[in-house]
């Protein structure tokens, strides 16, 4: 019957979402393999990025780029959260009603250009204001983290926009009917009110600037230094990845997929985390 | 601290946060249109990349979004469906939403690796049917998602309706449901077009990049995205200025979709 195979079909399509983050994790840790074999744990703390004698053998070690990962994001979000924070307040409580509209659609389209352009106009405008302003030459991790939170921003104020709008409008009327200010009726009511989808909306784009490639490539500077000061360039492991996981042999490509999987394994465990624990079962 | 003066510093501080996102909006736009147009002319839509043009390149980049938007469709709108309309309510239901929400946000280099891995190491070199299976792997959750939820937001008493005439649940919801979810699958189509249209992630070692115009997917595929970045990372004037060219007309196109996405559905938000 037409009615059974149909929904065969679809059953089969819901499946591959599954068998696609089994397969993505099956074949990053088979490549693994012989990095992980190699070095074990060490490959978390080990500075050294250097292929042996005539491509055999060689050290390599994450430290670097998990470091320059974690910390580019941990730029991007300190600066990020309290600005996607007042966007959100002010598209749900301040704005007047004719100008809520243009204002979400152009933080809106802010999201949807792609993040090569951000890396552009970042290496070309938005690095020799940083240089200007901070010193060093202009790429390096904090360009990296400042262009990185102008890219989640807009990520990070629509989910939480969306969660503050849930508040009941009995719940902030009553709190303003005892005479609380507007600041007020955030801090205590809608705050609490949305805690769960302010709280995910900020993992959430933590995971996203985890994985970012693009624009960080073009700003990061791409050496394998650890850097000394915040203006310093370094790399990240999307960035290493985009420039030299083609080129890589046998023990430094296995390390590469070392470095995907840790990637993959620690974005995929942050926004899990973020859809289950704080968003829940709530829209359903 | 006077409450009042606290509320006015709040209420400030929250506007001028939302004139900052926007300011960054048009300082972008407004860089790429002056840099870009500069660099657009007649000939930069008729020849290929190793003349100075983006013909090759556009047409790459579509060929490969639309192939990937070709597999990528049907597959997640049955997912959705399956999802909503099958297994709704179920264990399984639950941790295949979940899964494909995080999926979502998969780091786009990490589905590069993985593609690189199955389709174009055993397979000797770079191919076009790689870059589509990598795009078709980012479009697949975004897809799955918007159908799902614009399922949702069908009443049930449709359904009902449906059954009540003595539909099988197939044609019920091929019929009735699909129909009144329409304009939501489509435009969770076209923003998912949007998406990957610009994505160069996914496509650096999987495609990879072609300066001549070619419709071989079994080898390296011309692209816009991956062009876009070897290009401005070259020292001479030409190539920069053809790499701020090719940006605009990018952004252009992203946003003409993202904008046309969202006409369709003005009246629903």
């Amino acid at each position: 019957m037409g009615g059974k195979l149909f929904r065969n079909f679809s059953f089969f399509s819901a499946t591959l979402s599954f068998f696609l983050l089994v397969g993505i994790f099956a074949i990053l840790f088979t490549y693994a393999q012989e990095s992980m074999h190699t070095f074990g744990f060490d490959f978390l703390y080990t500075e050294i990025w250097e292929p042996g004698e005539d491509d055999e053998g060689g050290i390599f070690g994450g430290y670097i780029p998990i470091m320059g990962t974690l910390m580019s994001t941990l730029i991007a979000m300190i600066l990020a959260t309290p600005l996607a924070m007042g966007i959100a307040i002010f598209l749900t409580e301040i704005a007047p009603g004719q100008i809520v509209k243009p204002f979400s659609i152009a933080i809106e389209l802010l999201a949807a250009i792609p993040s090569i352009i951000y890396g552009m106009w970042g290496l070309f405008y938005f690095a020799p204001i940083v240089q200007l302003l901070f010193g060093g030459n202009g790429v390096g991790l904090l360009t990296a983290g400042i262009v990185l939170a102008i890219m989640v921003i807009p990520f990070m104020a629509a989910i939480t926009r969306d969660s503050m709008n849930t508040t009941p409008d009995v719940l902030k009327e009553s709190a303003y009917a005892i005479g609380a200010t507007k600041f007020e009726v955030i801090k205590d009511v809608i705050m609490p009110y949305s805690k769960g989808g302010i709280i995910g909306s900020i993992i959430l784009s933590l995971g996203r600037a985890l994985g970012e490639t693009m624009a960080v490539a073009f700003l990061i500077g791409s050496v394998m230094t650890v850097p000394k000061v915040i203006t310093d360039p370094t790399t990240s492991i999307p960035v290493l990845l985009a420039n030299n996981f083609a080129e890589a042999q046998d023990l430094e490509i296995s390390s590469m997929y070392y470095l995907a999987l840790i990637l993959f394994v620690v974005s995929f465990t942050v926004i899990a985390l973020a859809k289950f624990y704080f968003f829940g079962r709530k829209k359903h | 601290m006077n409450r009042l003066l606290l509320n006015k510093i709040v209420l400030i501080l929250s506007t001028v946060s939302a004139f900052i996102g926007i300011g960054f909006l048009f300082w972008i736009l407004i860089t790429l249109t002056y840099k870009g147009l500069a660099g657009v002319h007649f000939e930069t839509f008729t020849k290929d990349l190793v003349e100075g043009g983006i013909r090759n390149l556009l047409v790459g980049q579509f060929t490969m979004a639309l192939m990937a938007t070709l597999v990528a469709v049907p597959l997640g709108v049955l997912a959705g469906i399956y999802l909503r309309e099958y297994g709704h309510g179920s264990k399984f239901a639950s941790v295949i939403r979940t899964l494909s929400d995080v999926m979502t946000s998969a780091p786009s280099i990490v589905i590069g690796v993985f593609v690189f891995a199955i389709l174009v190491d055993p397979f000797g070199g770079y191919n076009g049917w790689a870059g589509i299976v990598a795009l078709a792997i980012m479009m697949l959750p975004i897809i799955i998602g918007t159908t799902d939820n614009m399922l949702a937001l069908v009443p049930k008493e449709l359904r009902e309706a449906g059954i009540a005439l003595g539909g099988s649940k197939h044609k019920i919801i091929l019929q009735i449901v699909l129909q009144a979810a329409k304009v939501g699958v489509t435009t969770g189509i076209l923003l998912s077009f949007a998406r990957i249209i610009g994505e160069t992630a996914p496509l650096l070692f999987t495609s990879a990049n072609n300066q001549f115009f070619t419709m071989d997917l079994t080898g390296q595929f011309p692209s816009l995205t991956v062009s876009i970045y070897n290009l401005a990372t070259y020292p001479d004037e030409a190539s920069r200025n053809l790499a701020w060219a090719a940006s605009f007309i990018l952004t252009a196109i992203v946003l003409f979709i993202n904008l046309t996405g969202r006409y369709f559905t003005r009246n629903k938000h």
